[in-house]
């Protein structure tokens, strides 16, 4: 195997390779930084292009595009609270409070050395891991996936513990919403309110846009020129400058290794997706830090996590795709299609008789990882100053437009469009009452996996007299479990403690925050 | 001063925001009938599928481009209208122009079954006319490689000694795996248990995992998994030259010949002039040797309905589908 590695190491520094995977990423990154159009939308515009190409030169574009898109999420979701991608909600958590303090800068680069390491560990993993990995991947059933979804509801608590209620209450309704259509067990169609347009649901990009982007386009205007203040940088600009900001990110590997786990495990359950790495990611970030109050309010290892996990996804997920057939992401599912298309079939065979396209291929995505750093830190550092250098008179209508387009890119329907706009109004009653967008998106993301776990499981442990002990009496489940009491009552745990942690620190998404400065 | 600003800035955006909204694909305009179709294609034709991309639709539907491009003449992009197992999709071919320049991947038995289950479902399987349908994917009946099911005797025995027991997984709700998985079920006489999942990318997992005991799944994943399965029956209506091995349904005793076939629609008031050009070009498309090895390579089973034909099949597999259903007390 070693010769092989070696030769798709270097098969990568041909010329033409070279160029695709500087092509392939940075405009996997311009996609992937605008709102709507995801790495999945992206891959499939490029299928055609690889027609005209050999296997190994299209795939390479692929995994570039790819991995570009993931990290690209995290530039929107920094500078203007719009996650990219969903890939990179977790990252607006902290990153835009960041742009807000002036530290924007920090937060591109802790995005950009996060997405690195998160991408090589992915590699790592997708080379010596692979099979049993997979092997591991396939012991999660229904039940599993029910449990995972209940231990990503839990974070609810972790982000909302100054207002658990509204916390809660936004869950709630995030899970109901996720309701909208046509239910995954049984085909029943609910709460359309009689329409057939939304017999499709709500899509989890649009309530994005909606929840998070459109509030603080109205916040924007409303409150335009205080903003402009805020946003002054008043970092020095010295030699060393930027090498003291990757050292300052960089400054708790344990993070960043934890976070890439994070994103490899969750990158190899096809149920899961990349969305919900992120989210546990940051979680787990913030369970483990010492300063869990800095959370929320700028905590720069808060990107690193959601980052480094997202990117990790991208590796994780090829584990399945490669070796099993079976997509770990969207995104996957489209590589798949194309190795399909050009009469590769994945699986044990595909590494022997095609073990030199494979390794490339893989090297490819691992290159690509190394290569956003420079293109992200020029380019990334470069619009970080353009938008917050822009007058929120020429922002916020530019947002907006984006939204709009990118509320329709989804499923090229205008249904979407409407009700990204209902959805942000909605979004904005509930900011100024209060209410973080952060516990509805995870209900939205996490109610369809819940519902399908627990139906799935219930179905499949028909044959037994009480299905619903098939819950509580598998190992992987029961692991899941004690994860997901663990996550719940961590809260609770820390203030029994007796952890000075003063009122003004509170552990809170607190939204909008700097309410002293409320007109 | 503060708030004319206000308004000023609000303005542009909420026009522009209407504006861009109000360019959706517009609703149908009177075609000129056989006029409209001299010419035709004069622009680029827009093959939508309801489907996400990556799929089973998505590789066909790219596999035609070029030889659609070819003969047309002229540029065929694919788009994505994905939503409700593609209803969001069909139901928007209802309100687009019968022009012939839109075409929209359809499939069966989706566009049967949907508008008889779902109380609206946007469109009646009427409203959209089938072009051409030129690929299927029988069902198939699959087994971890270690499972002690060796034949379909053996799934029924186990099924019979069980009732209830008996997972079967596939993709989808109201979809061709659910209904041959009730159809088997019924002509069997035992008590199959359905488990939906998402699609094949979730179902083959559940699979491999044990979590389910079999699965009723499409031809095309027997090749993709190879000796991790064993298929112990094929809903085709005779053996496939590519899988040699695996005997058929009908061979076994069971008359059931039913899978997923796709194709594409058009809006039902399109001209018949331009339908007959779609229907010439596809039906060129899929004699294209290059085309048609690819897709027996991949376990699709390379069909030609025409129109006619098309309607016809649909007719027939809606009088199996009704009663079934019917009697399964799953319709009225």
């Amino acid at each position: 195997m070693f010769d092989l590695l070696l030769n798709g190491f270097l098969q990568n520094f041909s010329p033409y390779l070279l160029l695709l995977l500087l092509t392939g990423t940075a405009s996997g990154m311009a996609v992937g930084a605008m709102p709507g159009l995801s790495a999945t939308l992206g891959l499939a515009l490029l299928i055609p292009f690889t027609f005209a190409m050999e296997p190994t030169p299209g795939l390479v574009l692929l995994g570039a595009f790819y991995m570009g898109a993931i990290y690209g999420g995290s530039f929107t979701a920094i500078l203007v609270n719009t996650p990219g991608t969903p890939s990179s909600i977790a990252t607006t958590f902290d990153g835009y409070p960041m742009t807000k303090q002036g530290r924007s800068e920090e937060a591109i680069v802790a995005a950009t050395m996060g997405s690195l390491v998160g991408g090589l560990i992915g590699v790592v993993a997708l080379v010596f891991l692979a099979p049993p990995l997979a092997d591991f991947s396939l012991r999660f059933g229904p039940q599993e996936y029910f449990w995972i979804a209940i231990f990503g509801l839990t974070i609810i608590a972790t982000l909302a513990s100054k207002s658990l209620l509204k916390g809660f209450l936004g869950g709630a309704l995030g899970l109901l919403i996720s309701t909208i259509g046509i239910a995954p067990i049984g085909g029943d169609v609910r709460f359309t309110f009689g329409t057939p347009l939304l017999q499709g649901g709500v899509p989890l990009v649009p309530a994005l846009i909606g929840l998070f982007t459109i509030p603080e386009v109205i916040r924007l205007i409303a409150r335009r020129g205080r903003e402009e203040a805020e946003m002054v940088t008043t970092e020095v600009r010295s030699k060393g400058h930027l090498w003291g900001l990757i050292r300052k990110v960089l400054s708790d590997p344990v993070n960043v290794i934890r976070s890439s786990v994070i994103g490899v495990i969750v990158g190899i359950l096809p149920g899961a997706g990349g969305s919900v790495a992120n989210l546990v990611a940051y979680n787990e970030a913030k369970r483990a830090s010492p300063h869990p109050e800095r959370y929320g309010k700028g905590e720069v290892q808060g990107v690193v996590a959601s980052e480094s996990a997202n990117n990790a996804t991208v590796g994780g997920g090829m584990i399945t795709t490669l070796t099993l057939g079976v997509p770990g992401t969207p995104p996957d599912a489209i590589i798949l299609g194309v190795l399909l298309l050009q009469g590769l079939r994945p699986g044990a065979e595909l590494f022997q008789t095609q073990g030199k396209l494979v390794y490339t291929f893989i090297f490819a995505i691992a290159f690509s990882a190394v290569m956003m750093v420079p293109v992200g830190l020029i380019a990334g550092r470069a619009l970080q100053r353009g938008v917050v250098a822009l007058p929120a008179r020429y922002l916020a209508p530019s947002i907006f437009v984006l939204s709009i387009v990118g509320a329709y890119a989804i499923r090229s329907n205008v249904t979407d469009v409407y009700l990204m706009l209902l959805i942000g109004l909605v979004g904005y009653l509930m900011a100024v009452a209060d209410f973080s967008p952060a516990p509805i998106v995870l209900g939205l993301i996490l109610g369809p996996i819940a519902e399908t776990g627990l139906g799935q499981g219930l179905l499949t442990a028909a044959g037994s007299n009480h299905p619903w002990t098939s819950f509580f009496t598998r190992p992987l489940s029961l692991v899941l479990i004690a994860l997901s009491l663990l996550s719940m009552l961590w809260p609770l745990y820390r203030q029994l403690r007796g952890r000075r942690i003063s009122p003004a620190a509170t552990l809170d998404l607190d939204w909008p925050p700097n309410e002293a400065k409320v007109d | 001063m503060r708030r004319t600003v206000f308004a000023r800035t609000m303005a542009p955006i909420l026009a522009f925001g209407l504006l861009a909204a109000g360019c959706s694909s517009g609703g149908p305009t009177p075609s000129a009938g056989a006029g409209a179709a001299k010419g035709y294609p004069k622009k680029s034709i827009k093959y939508v599928l309801p489907f996400d991309p990556g799929g089973e639709s998505d590789i066909t539907a790219r596999l035609q481009q070029k030889p659609l491009q070819d003969i047309l003449g002229t540029n065929v992009v694919v788009s994505y209208k994905p939503g409700a197992g593609g209803a969001l999709g069909w139901s928007e071919l209802t309100r687009t122009s019968p022009d012939g320049y839109t075409i929209m991947g359809s499939n069966l038995p989706h566009i049967i079954l949907q508008p008889l289950l779902r109380a609206n479902a946007g469109y009646k399987t009427s409203d959209l006319k089938q072009v051409y349908i030129f690929e299927s994917t029988p069902n198939a009946l699959l087994v971890p490689a270690d499972s002690p099911i060796k034949t379909l005797d053996d799934f029924i025995a186990a099924a019979k000694k069980d009732p209830g027991a008996m997972t079967v997984g596939g993709s989808g709700e109201d979809s061709a795996n659910w209904i041959g998985t009730l159809d088997l079920g019924d002509k069997a006489g035992v008590k199959l248990t359905y488990t939906p999942f998402t699609g094949t990318g979730t179902a083959i997992p559940a699979l491999l995992g044990n979590h389910v005991k079999a699965l009723m799944t499409y031809t095309p994943q027997i090749a993709q998994l190879g000796d991790k399965v064993r298929a112990i029956a094929v809903a085709a209506d005779k053996r496939m030259t590519s899988l040699p091995d695996v005997p058929t349904f009908k061979e076994q005793g069971f008359d059931i010949v039913d899978g997923a076939y796709r194709g594409v629609s058009v809006p039902k008031a399109t001209p018949d002039a331009i339908v007959q050009k779609l229907v010439a070009a596809f039906k060129k498309a899929n004699s294209d040797p290059t085309l048609v090895q690819k897709f027996e390579k991949l376990g699709f089973v390379v069909e030609n309905y025409g129109p006619t034909e098309a309607a016809q099949l649909t007719q027939e597999r809606e009088a199996v589908y009704g009663p079934l259903l019917k009697k399964l007390k799953i319709i009225k």
